[in-house]
């Protein structure tokens, strides 16, 4: 394994810590636990070209492994559910102050045999409209245009992480007060865009 | 395979199939070096081929999601993810 240097665990600690407060997320309270799945993420990265969830196993193909590179597919229902994502790098206001503690949560990622059946079926359905909409995977953002961007805008995944939105297929939400709108199963922690609170959304679609 | 056995007090045999990055195989590892009993580790994602191969069918016949950590105690008893009381009790600790 190759030696990771600490000021590069450093540099994406920081960065990690920064972007999650920006989205409305929060990092593991814990550092010494944090850092550890930082070297497990840049480790990672320097195997497989791309930041692979360090808690699971990786196939080593980018298209395989889409829905586990960090922050995976199913971070924020793990959020939700239990207070923290599968690795508990990302932690929910409950635990990060302290009012929930954590443990070893289930697996949300559908098993291998699942998946491969899964693949199987085609994926996405056609709209009506003069854009199609497209849905980040991770964080539910919503926007409707030819392409997805090539960086989610608010959780900063990439562009492979969007897929084209199929309506009912999933709630959307809508804040109250700034009027941001994301399709998942429920809204998020906090307002990416004006920072209010959870209970402040409300069902739109 | 590249199984590595920690010394320590014979519990039965106790295999942990792990992930070299992974923080909760690193804490379920810590556990039972805590508890000073005897085990064997693998790290899954360090094999290649047909070890790799092997190893990943190892895990998936005790679990299917084939998540780590899993924990396997005399080739029946299976612990999925890190449960600290689970093990103890598994291992009459
Ligand atoms: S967000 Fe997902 S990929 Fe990232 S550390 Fe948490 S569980 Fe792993
Ligand atoms: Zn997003
Ligand atoms: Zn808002």
């Amino acid at each position: 394994m190759t030696e990771l240097n600490e000021a590069e665990v450093e540099r994406l600690y920081r960065r990690l810590e920064r972007e999650a407060k920006a989205g409305g997320y929060n990092l593991n309270p814990d550092e010494e636990f944090t850092r550890d799945l930082v070297r497990g993420l840049l480790t990672n990265e320097a195997r497989f070209g791309y930041p692979a969830c360090p808690c699971r196993l990786s196939s080593g193909v980018r298209e395989e492994d889409l829905d586990i590179i960090c922050p995976c597919d199913y971070r924020d229902a793990d959020i939700n559910q239990f207070g923290a994502c599968y690795c508990a790098l990302y932690v929910s206001e409950d635990v990060l102050k302290g009012e929930k503690s954590l443990g070893s949560i289930p697996e949300r990622r559908p098993s291998p045999e699942e998946r491969s059946r899964e693949a199987a079926v085609a994926r996405g359905s056609f709209l009506p409209g003069s854009a199609p909409v497209w849905r980040c995977r991770v964080c539910g953002y919503l926007c409707a245009r030819d392409e997805p961007p090539e960086v989610c805008p608010i959780c900063k995944v990439n562009k492979d992480r969007f897929e084209r939105f199929a309506p009912q297929s999933m709630p959307v939400w809508r804040c109250r007060v700034c009027g941001y709108l994301c399709a998942r199963d429920e809204p998020p922690e906090v307002c990416p865009i004006c920072k209010v609170k959870k209970d402040r959304f409300e069902r739109f679609m | 395979m590249n199984v590595v056995t920690v010394k320590g007090q014979n519990r039965g045999k106790v295999m942990l199939y792990a992930l070299s990055t992974c923080v909760w195989c690193k804490k379920t590892k810590d556990l039972l070096s805590r508890l000073g009993v005897e085990y064997s580790y693998v790290f899954v994602d360090l094999e290649r081929g047909a070890e790799r191969k092997k190893a990943i069918e190892e895990v998936t016949r005790f679990n299917p999601a084939c998540s780590f950590p899993t924990l396997v105690i005399n080739d029946q008893k299976c612990i999925v993810g890190f449960k600290e009381n689970e093990t103890r009790e598994a291992l009459g600790l």
